[in-house]
């Protein structure tokens, strides 16, 4: 009857078990979150700085369209990176749709932005910080991109962080392009989606806290690591 | 230097992810099938025989009928499993697939919860069910998502004489989604539903609702398969989806979907008859 203590126990029960088919479903959720957030980063670290440091026609509506894309509808994108990557859509050949690979190419869509946008901010504050001395040491705006990204790597790994957070929670995009198949493209979100509806709450509500606690797992090392460095570093 | 270390770690990160990704690219067909067939069980129970016996994988993609249809008539899968007759027969008329048997049948059971405000429980009548439904105005969650079960309870209504897009007055909600979603709405709200019988013995969050109505041969329930017509998709794996179509069509599948069960009861009839073809 009491659906979050059975929520609890079988969560508890779920993982101490080492339940194959919930391992097998956590990985393939850390492959592709993980995966788009290293390929959104490499996209969206360098897009970010560049716009906040280049100076061009167009810019502010670039800033504007690149904040406003951070809350990209996750069913919107879905729906997008489904007809393109469909057999009749102009990716069809890849065979990418209800494969993991799509999955990927979905989430990169969702989260770019947001990495591209937090950045562009820690980038445009450095920026200000230290202009004098950067143009001493004869660095351009555009030469300074390098050299910014890597002395805000601390903050910058937020930005990251929050892009992560956004492609291990979200299921609406890739429940469309993976088409959530049993072993295949079945994540920690979609089997939730797939248990509520299959009226069996408590074990659904499992699923969430399994989720939940590898979120906050991943988020304490990747703090941890980040402090540690800081300190090696003495910065 | 460290920089260029960072880096190269990244792109070490991102290759080793992407390769696994590209991995376990084994045989498989795609099937777009309904949410019937996955969420009562009958796949889990029926697909590791088939690809034992011919190493084909099956990825089965679960959607209403009328999405299933739409993602074969794009090319996405190589075969559908569905149950809606005239929309199949449609499917195939347009030249969209070839190849269509029919397999099994099911049947459709309105649930309704144990207070019964339209005095309906134990009737063999669904016309005259649907009439009481209506008059009492009793609260009815519909799928409203254009499935094959949605399109099931629309011919009833139609023909029962009642026009449910202007029947109004609140009683007749669409919940716009899945079966077990419809389930979980009716089950909140105490509402009669109409479901296929496989899903609701898996059902779990049943709250008040039991069954009210069953075995009127109007809820008789069809399901079809077809390959997607590789004459409009290059790329559909023939071979493999006639292995399954023909798998599912032999003794050997037709006893395997007669031998699922749950808790004792046969979810599944399986009725093809050799030469049968549509």
């Amino acid at each position: 009857m009491n659906t979050i203590t059975d929520a609890f126990h079988l969560a508890l029960n779920l993982i101490w078990q080492f339940d194959a088919e919930l391992m097998r479903i956590i990985g393939l959720s850390l492959r592709v979150s993980l995966s788009a957030v290293v390929i959104g980063s490499i996209i969206g670290l360098p897009l970010g700085a560049f716009l906040a440091l280049a100076r061009f026609p167009g810019r502010h509506a670039c800033i504007v369209v690149l904040n406003a894309s951070m809350g990209l509808p996750p069913v919107v994108v879905g729906l997008v990176v489904y007809l393109i990557l469909s057999r009749s859509g102009p990716l069809g050949t890849f065979g990418w749709l209800f494969t993991a690979a799509g999955m990927v190419v979905a989430q990169v869509v969702l989260i770019t932005p947001i990495v591209a946008a937090l950045s562009r901010q820690v980038v445009a504050d450095l920026w200000s910080e230290y202009e004098e001395q950067l143009r001493s040491l004869g660095l351009t705006r555009l030469g300074a991109i390098a050299t910014l990204l890597w002395d805000g790597r601390f903050s910058l790994s937020t930005a990251v962080l929050a892009g992560f957070g956004r492609a291990i929670a979200e299921v609406g995009a890739i429940i469309i392009v993976g088409g959530n198949i049993a072993g295949v493209t079945r994540t920690m979100t979609t089997a939730i989606s797939l248990e509520t509806s299959r009226g069996d709450l408590a074990l659904a509500m499992a699923l969430g806290i399994v989720l939940l606690t590898i979120a906050i797992t991943i988020n304490a090392a990747a703090t941890t690591l980040g402090n540690a460095a800081r300190r090696a570093q003495g910065a | 230097m460290q920089r260029r270390h960072f880096l190269g770690l990244m792109a070490g990160i991102a290759l080793t992810f992407s390769s696994s990704l590209a991995l376990a690219q084994d045989k498989f067909i795609v099937v777009a099938s309904t949410t019937s067939t996955e969420q009562s069980g009958l796949f889990g129970h029926i697909l590791p025989l088939f690809t034992k016996k011919t190493g084909i994988a099956v990825r089965v993609v679960a959607q209403g009928t009328g999405q299933a249809l739409k993602t074969g008539e794009k090319g996405d899968a190589d075969v559908v499993f569905v149950h809606d007759p005239v929309a199949e027969q449609k499917f195939v008329e347009a030249g969209f697939g070839v190849d269509r048997k029919p397999v099994m049948y099911n049947d459709f059971v309105i649930v309704g919860p144990k207070s019964d405000p339209a005095k309906v429980m134990g009737s063999r009548n669904v016309l005259d069910s649907y009439k009481k439904i209506a008059a009492a105005k009793a609260p009815f969650a519909s799928r409203g998502d254009s499935s094959g079960t949605h399109a099931a309870e629309l011919r009833i209504w139609k023909e029962s004489g009642i026009d449910v897009k202007t029947a109004g007055e609140g009683w007749y909600r669409e919940t716009g989604s899945g079966m077990g979603p419809t389930l979980n709405t009716a089950s909140a709200m105490n509402a009669y539903a109409f479901t296929d019988r496989g899903t609701w013995l898996s059902f779990k969050n049943r709250g008040d609702l039991v069954i009210a109505v069953e075995g009127d041969v109007k809820l008789f329930n069809q399901y079809g398969v077809m390959l997607v017509n590789p004459a409009k998709h290059a790329h559909v794996k023939v071979t493999e989806g006639k292995a399954f179509i023909d798998w599912l069509t032999s003794k050997e599948g037709q006893d395997a979907i007669a031998a699922y069960k749950i808790g004792g009861e046969q979810l599944f009839f399986p009725n093809y008859k050799p030469g049968q073809n549509s």
